[in-house]
């Protein structure tokens, strides 16, 4: 153990707990109510907040006391075990505004899916780092996407949209280990066409897109392209493109159509649908340069942003601590995900750097989508802002998720 | 390369993030106005109108607390329409309406709902209006006079307009603003300054705590008293002789140019424009358009002055020199003045020279002297102007510049006038053709103030403050130099004294020899004006005003006064009798000719009103 707090990555360890005080400490501030109340009064939110964040650090030891060889041999047991508990709540589950995605425990509440991901990350570590290392093989790549998927299908089951936005995020480690191109492209252009369409619609996007696609094809024509991939690239994105319309209004739920008519402006309903952006992009932008002052935003002293502990969290930032507070947290986020990309990098052993990746990417998605939804840049998608929303089983997933591999690379060098 | 995608993903996501909230927080500077408009909540605390006094510092208005309900569109919750309605004492129409109209206005500022429930109809609505989110009540202060005349000088309240709101962003849906008068001239002394306070609320509309540790909180405070000029008993007793009676009836101090009284028949009660019901009167008062109560004669009616002209006339021949004090005309019962025109006399000792000319009230006499003084010159038109100077040196023609907001400047013509009148120099025209000006029956129009103002300035013997209705205010005397600043006539004083002798023998011997006032020195001069009127498009002569100016007592004036009473006859029968009276009770504070006040208050011109309107045929002056 001693050894161990020696080889850890201390600077991990100290942006995380910046991540976790200062969270905290907006966390307070959207739900005091006067400043003579115990910070440890459980039945206030920052109070549990409290508890949550000690008790991780119980959790937190466990882990890094824990054999670093027992995450790579028991990872399947681990996603076996993982997926048991998302059909369990099935069974045993409680529902919560129309999701059923938690354990109750009296006072308390648990939800599994924020641990699965890291037995996801363990599970499809395992299985890269054991097979023939080839995810050129289209075999392969399929029993990959069903590790990420069937854990996906049961979030999707609950249902969860917004979770199952998360498992995007193995893909990154997927990609760094021999995922063609190709996926990785596909995705872009989908996601690009998708928001272009929304935007402009398809009568403009087509012809542009048309006359770009035959620009780049005639400056290529040196090389002798193949003719026959820029035809089905340009059926896909034209198909793909007509669709749009039918997914928003037939594939989405009238809310997440909602969400997305509010991100590109098409709804001004600020009573409505477009309520909580509205309030969240007014308590950020009246932050100004350096802010209200802690406990001092108006916006969030008159609470008018809902939840605006748990995935609205950052527009208390940005009103409390302007400008100032969130270009700090924007930048600690984008140093721990680089200071993980540098550690899972220095992996001798394959496992340890696919779950680094994972882990990365993981993190990096939930940063990505949080923000990008608070301040309007992203339609409304319910997940927290790692280490700093409010939220036991939030807390503890990213502190195991990140732990494991902290351990495992204080461990790199007798790994293998 | 592979091993970028995480580096770019993150240096692209830091990098938009940075710039979206560097444009939110930092650019963008309306979400700091639209944070305080959700989050800040404006409650005011309207203070105290200032009271009016009147000269002796007797109370005229005061106030009293009125209740309007007030909503915010944005924050009412669902309710049931019929029951508030019926709380309000509202239609529900009504009220869904005025929900409407606030929505309009604006989804979250307060809008009026309903104004100035009284004390027992709010104490009976608060215990219930908890149940309508959104609808609150506000205190306000009303008028309340302890006087039951004056309402021209006064003024009244009323709610600002839309109009007002969107010129003055001071004032906001269901303020109340002074109209008229008093009221007008002086609102921002004495509406005093809006309290505010700031409270930081939730979204359950629930107020928290002072916003900024009431940082931007003002206190009210209370409107500044005014003390008027008017001598509310005077005034009260003007309207009382004015009573059944159309005209009006200015009083001046000399020596000050403060208004004693300013009274307009008809009349009404100021206490009916406080409240609920001022709406309904003010509608009643508005539409009468054949009495027109709203109108103020004193300030704004133009009549031909008639003979109290004659001692502006007289005046403006002695300081031109054409004509000696002791020269002497013959009266042949009126004056020829070539190809058959003839300015008609009444009966009266004959000849006269200035003195006597106004004892008598002469046509003839001041006819030629009038003449005189514009032949004087090489054109009729240099003679003219000449003349117009002198008279606009007493403030003809001109609104006068008084502290109310209505007025007239009457018709002071100059050769400009005349020139466009005749057509000139196609076709000419002679002094002839402006004598009826001699005898204030010409093109010359006057507003009682006006004539009452001359007066003051023969009184002084050539001077005058301006008129003004404000002695002080919170106490301090007025200093505005408009009307501490004496304003000098073109006449040298020497030339009043004879006038002013011949407007004592007005009294002594003369037209209003029945009118004296037992112990005191007064000058007058009556005046008969013919008019006319348009009834269905014809015009019509009307029998006679009725006018008098005086002034009292001869040596140091008190009191200057000019009274018009509409188809009053004569000038000594209304007007006359009401100027002597009014000095009496003035100078005496209590009136012992009984008769001649009997007579007043029992005799009124509603009769002679009627008559135009009656369809059938009448005969003037009968």
């Amino acid at each position: 153990m001693p050894k161990t707090l020696l080889q850890i990555d201390w600077l991990t360890i100290l942006i995380i707990t910046v991540l976790i005080g200062f969270g905290w400490v907006n966390i307070y501030s959207t739900t005091f109510i006067s400043l003579e109340e115990n910070i440890f009064d459980l039945s206030k939110i920052y109070g549990k907040q409290l508890m949550w964040i000690i008790l991780g650090l119980v959790i937190s030891s466990v882990i890094l006391a824990m054999d670093s060889k027992f995450f790579k041999r028991f990872a399947n047991v681990i996603y076996i075990f993982a997926l048991l508990s998302l059909i369990g709540l099935f069974l045993f589950g409680k529902t919560i505004a129309g999701q059923t995605a938690w354990y109750s425990f009296g006072a308390f509440s648990i939800q599994p899916a924020e641990f699965v991901k890291t037995a996801v990350a363990l599970a499809l570590a395992k299985y890269i780092s054991e097979m023939d290392n080839d995810l050129s093989r289209f075999t392969s790549q399929l029993k990959g996407f069903a590790i990420i998927g069937i854990p996906l299908a049961l979030i999707m089951l609950q249902p969860d949209a917004g979770s199952a936005v998360i498992y995007l995020a193995f893909m990154i480690p997927l990609y760094r280990e021999g995922l063609p191109h190709f996926y990785i492209s596909f995705g872009f252009l989908a996601a690009a066409i998708f928001i272009l369409t929304l935007k402009f619609g398809f009568s403009i996007f087509a012809p542009v897109f048309v006359a770009v696609f035959v620009i780049i094809y005639l400056f290529n024509r040196k090389k002798k392209p193949k003719l026959w991939r820029y035809a089905l690239t340009l059926i896909f994105a034209l198909g793909f493109s007509y669709s749009v319309n039918f997914i928003l209004n037939s594939v989405l739920l009238p809310h997440q159509k909602d969400r997305f008519d509010v991100l590109i402006g098409e709804t001004n309903d600020i009573k409505g649908s477009a309520f909580n952006l509205y309030q969240s992009e007014v308590a950020i932008g009246s932050g100004g340069w350096s802010g209200k002052g802690w406990l001092k935003g108006s916006q969030t002293q008159g609470r008018f942003v809902p939840e605006q502990h748990t995935d609205y969290i950052f527009s208390t930032v940005g009103e409390e601590w302007g400008f100032m507070g969130t270009s700090i947290v924007i930048l600690l986020f984008s140093m721990l995900i680089l200071r993980l990309f540098h550690l899972a990098e220095r992996q001798k052993s394959q496992f340890s750097r696919v779950y680094g990746y994972s882990v990365l990417s993981v993190i990096f998605v939930h940063f990505f989508v949080n923000i990008a939804m608070v301040i309007g840049l992203f339609p409304t998608v319910g997940i927290p802002l790692p280490f700093f929303s409010y939220g036991g089983s939030g807390l503890w997933g990213f502190l195991i998720l990140v732990l494991i591999f902290l351990k495992l690379d204080a461990k790199r060098k007798s790994l293998d | 390369m592979r091993k970028l995608l995480p580096i770019l993903l993150v240096s692209f996501t830091a990098f938009l993030f940075l710039i979206r909230l560097f444009y939110l927080q930092v650019l963008n500077e309306n979400y700091d106005e639209v944070s305080t408009n959700i989050s800040v909540r404006k409650v005011y605390d309207y203070p105290q109108r200032g009271y009016i006094y009147d000269r002796n510092g007797k109370l005229m208005v005061g106030n009293q607390p009125a209740y309007d309900v007030m909503a915010v569109p944005l924050e009412i919750k669902e309710f049931d329409t019929l029951e508030l309605a019926s709380l309000l004492k509202l239609t529900p129409e009504r009220l869904e309406t005025q929900l409407q109209k606030a929505w309009r206005y604006s989804p979250r500022l307060a809008s009026l709902i309903t104004p100035q429930l009284t004390k027992k109809e709010y104490a009976y609505l608060q215990e219930r209006m908890h149940k309508y989110e959104g609808f609150y009540i506000q205190k306000r202060s009303l008028r309340d006079y302890n006087v039951d005349h004056s309402s021209n000088i006064l003024g009244y309240i009323a709610e600002v307009g839309q109009g007002e709101i969107s010129q003055n962003s001071y004032y906001q849906s269901g303020d109340l603003k002074g109209k008229q008068g008093v009221e007008e001239q002086y609102e921002k002394v004495l509406r005093g300054e809006r309290g505010v306070k700031h409270y930081l609320r939730d979204i359950h509309n629930k107020n928290i705590k002072p916003f900024k540790e009431g940082k931007f909180d003002t206190l009210s405070q209370k409107g500044s008293d005014l003390h008027l000029t008017i001598d509310a008993e005077l005034q009260a007793y003007g309207e009382l002789l004015l009573q059944g009676k159309r005209g009006g009836i200015v009083a001046i101090e000399p020596s000050t140019g403060e208004i004693l009284s300013l009274v307009t028949a008809p009349s009404y009660d100021p206490d009916l424009l406080v409240g609920r019901k001022r709406s309904r009167n003010f509608t009643r008062l508005w539409y009468d358009s054949i009495s027109k109560p709203l109108y103020n004669r004193a300030l704004q009616a133009t009549y031909a002055p008639g003979s109290p002209f004659k001692a502006l006339t007289g005046l403006v021949a002695l300081q031109e020199g054409v004509v000696g004090l002791k020269e002497s005309f013959n009266c042949y019962g009126g004056y020829s003045y070539g190809r058959g025109a003839r300015m008609g006399c009444h009966n009266h000792p004959s000849p006269v020279e200035m003195v006597t000319g106004i004892a008598h009230s002469c046509n003839a006499y001041f006819a030629q002297i009038y003449r005189r003084t514009i032949e004087k010159y090489d054109t009729p038109q240099k003679g003219i102007d000449v003349w117009q100077k002198h008279m606009a040196s007493f403030g003809l023609g001109d609104y006068l510049g008084y502290d109310l907001p209505v007025g007239s400047p009457g018709l002071l013509p100059d050769s400009d006038y005349y020139n466009r009148a005749y057509n000139y120099p196609t076709y000419k025209w002679y002094a002839s053709a402006t004598l009826s000006n001699a005898i204030g029956q010409g093109e010359v129009l006057t507003t009682p103030v006006q004539l009452a103002n001359a007066t003051a300035a023969i009184a002084n013997k050539g001077w005058f403050y301006r008129p003004h209705i404000i002695k002080s205010v919170a106490g301090s005397p007025i200093d505005d130099e408009k009307y501490t600043t004496k304003q000098v006539t073109t006449i040298d004083k020497e030339h009043f004294e004879p006038i002013i002798q011949g407007m004592h023998d007005v009294f002594n011997y003369g037209t209003a020899s029945y009118l004296r006032v037992p112990g005191i020195e007064v000058c007058g001069k009556t005046g008969t004006s013919e008019n006319y009127t348009v009834v269905d498009g014809e015009r019509m002569q009307l029998t006679d005003h009725s006018i008098f100016v005086a002034f009292a007592p001869k040596e140091n004036p008190k009191i200057a006064l000019a009274v018009f009473v509409e188809n009053g006859y004569w000038g000594s029968r209304y007007a006359g009798r009401i100027s002597s009276l009014m000095i009496e009770k003035y100078l005496k504070d209590k009136i012992e000719r009984k008769d001649l006040e009997k007579w007043i208050l029992s005799n009124t011109l509603e009769d002679e009103y009627a008559k135009p309107y009656s369809g059938e045929p009448f005969k003037i002056n009968q």
